[in-house]
């Protein structure tokens, strides 16, 4: 038996490495198998490019219309950016204020929550009426992006380990000192959860301003696009900007996921490796 | 430092302390010794301020010297309560930075606490790659960084293994033979409060009283051979048969 165990070094430790490589090539295979099953329907009932394009006319009206679309997809990430960006400032903001004044919490907060469950799909075109339009949309990443920062920045900011608390006490820290050296630092590792949420959030919200406005007949960003892509039955190019708001979605919580990582790589378990 | 007749009524109505009478001496090396829960660790946080008594008096007699900052105390607590986002050094220099001392000034005096408790190659690790004594060392420093006159420690070596535990009371031992600080020091130990002190004051269950005085027969350099003296043993036969008095529990043979 003992011969068995020898020839197999480390059995264990080459499962785990078999482990990792699967969860990289599991999802390329599911994919891949997607996208043969697609063409293959597609193929196999004859179907019209305005019923369902396969994926080789997806990809040819990607590069097609690339100029066209990516223009457009520059469009919908500025508006993404800026709802982010205000999402980020105004909840951390927001959530600062609250730790501060318990009044301006109890006045303000339930009105958070309003605004967070009232589908920002029905409050769009409202927006559209009262604000300009890019600012309007604006408003729509921001309403539905900012909540998640707020609530995990006021988690965050009363998550403080109550000894420490007592040292700052201890030592005479001010209000200030005890927030830029104490509660801002143990906040970080949820506003970054809060962030990384946000930017999701904000890119949906941006697209369904825009599908909104494009409803109303103008506008220029990607869901602009796949709106007047679908009055026209251009479905091919329906497609081909979905697929861009896929991977741009993708794209911004990959890069909030490692602006995370480095800022917490040095101390919070969450960035440590499992040993 | 004194306390005077000082109680601590919680909230809820629970007598946790005293009324209690403590006097330390400049200088000094005071353990408390009681059960859990006897408002020991109470009677800590009072002195430093972390809490207001009911009623009695504390007084703290500051000895401000020209180079020390404004802070008379240096706290340890059980947990060595380090900030995990910051460095060895920069935890060690906190208590410099909230006194509005320059990043220089709290770095520079940071790394000579350092150096005084064998820290100073690990002054720009983090906490969570220290072990937990080295971590307790690091509190340390961190209390000794103001140059306070008085030391309270609320059982802070009371999570280590024994070993380490060892160790770590003869650095205390050497720290304080050199530095001279007056030391408050919370135990449930028997061992430990008569290897380290100059006085044990033995405190009844709760609400915690001073319940007998024991001064602590040693070699002025207390080392291992202190340890496995019967002097030591003896001494601590008594000062364990009287905890055990007053906690109402058999005497230790």
């Amino acid at each position: 038996m003992s011969n068995v165990r020898g020839s197999e070094p480390n059995p264990v430790s080459a499962r785990d490495r078999l482990e990792r490589r699967l969860q990289f090539v599991l999802p390329v295979v599911v994919l891949a198998a997607g996208i043969a099953i697609w063409h293959l329907i597609v193929r196999i009932n004859d179907l019209p490019p305005y019923i369902l394009p396969g994926p080789g006319a997806v990809f040819a009206t990607l590069i097609e219309d690339w100029s066209v679309l990516w223009q457009s997809l520059l469009v919908t990430l500025t508006t993404t950016l800026q709802g982010f960006m205000a999402a980020a400032i105004g909840g951390v903001a927001l959530g600062l204020l609250f730790s501060r004044s318990r009044w301006l919490e109890y006045s303000l907060f339930p009105y958070a929550v309003v605004l967070q469950v009232t589908p920002v799909i029905a409050i769009a075109p409202l927006l559209l009426i009262y604000l300009p339009q890019q600012l309007a949309v604006v408003a729509c990443a921001w309403i539905v992006a900012f909540f998640p920062v707020l609530s995990n920045t006021m988690l965050g900011l009363n998550s403080v380990d109550r000894n420490l608390a007592g040292l700052f006490r201890l030592y005479r820290a001010s209000g200030f000192q005890t927030l830029r050296y104490l509660r801002l630092p143990a906040a970080l590792p949820y506003i970054l959860g809060g962030l990384r949420i946000a930017g999701g959030l904000s890119l949906i919200g941006a697209v369904v301003a825009e599908i909104a406005a494009g409803a109303a007949g103008s506008g220029s960003g990607l869901a602009y696009r796949i709106a007047e892509s679908g009055y026209r039955l251009n479905i091919p190019r329906m497609f081909a900007a979905l697929l861009l708001l896929s991977i741009a979605g993708i794209v911004i919580y990959a890069l909030l996921a490692l602006v995370s990582y480095l800022m917490l790589r040095r101390w919070h378990e969450s960035a440590l490796g499992k040993d | 430092m004194s306390l005077r007749g000082v109680t601590k009524v919680y909230d809820t109505g629970v007598t946790a302390l005293g009324p209690i009478d403590l006097d330390v001496r400049r200088g000094e090396f005071v353990s408390l010794l009681g059960p859990s829960g006897c408002g020991k660790s109470t009677a800590l946080r009072i002195v430093a301020g972390l809490m207001t008594q009911t009623s009695g008096e504390v007084g703290v007699a500051a000895q401000v010297r020209e180079n020390s900052v404004r802070q008379p105390i240096g706290f340890v607590f059980q947990e060595p309560t380090l900030m995990p986002w910051a460095s060895v050094r920069d935890n060690v220099g906190l208590p410099l930075r909230l006194a509005n001392l320059s990043r220089d000034e709290a770095i520079s005096k940071a790394d000579q606490v350092l150096s005084q408790v064998d820290l100073a190659e690990f002054a720009d690790a983090y906490p969570r790659e220290l072990s937990g004594g080295m971590k307790m060392r690091v509190s340390l420093a961190r209390a000794l960084v103001t140059d306070p006159g008085i030391l309270l420690m609320d059982e802070p070596f009371a999570a280590l293994d024994e070993i380490t535990r060892f160790r770590l009371n003869n650095d205390l031992l050497d720290l304080w033979r050199k530095l001279r600080k007056t030391v408050i020091f919370v135990t449930h130990s028997v061992f430990e409060s008569v290897y380290l002190s100059e006085r044990v004051v033995v405190m009844t269950p709760r609400p915690g009283r001073t319940s007998a005085e024991f001064r602590i027969e040693a070699p002025s350099s207390r080392d291992e051979d202190f340890r496995t003296s019967a002097g030591y043993a003896a001494q601590c036969r008594d000062v364990s048969a009287a905890l055990a008095k007053t906690s109402g529990e058999r005497p230790v043979r």
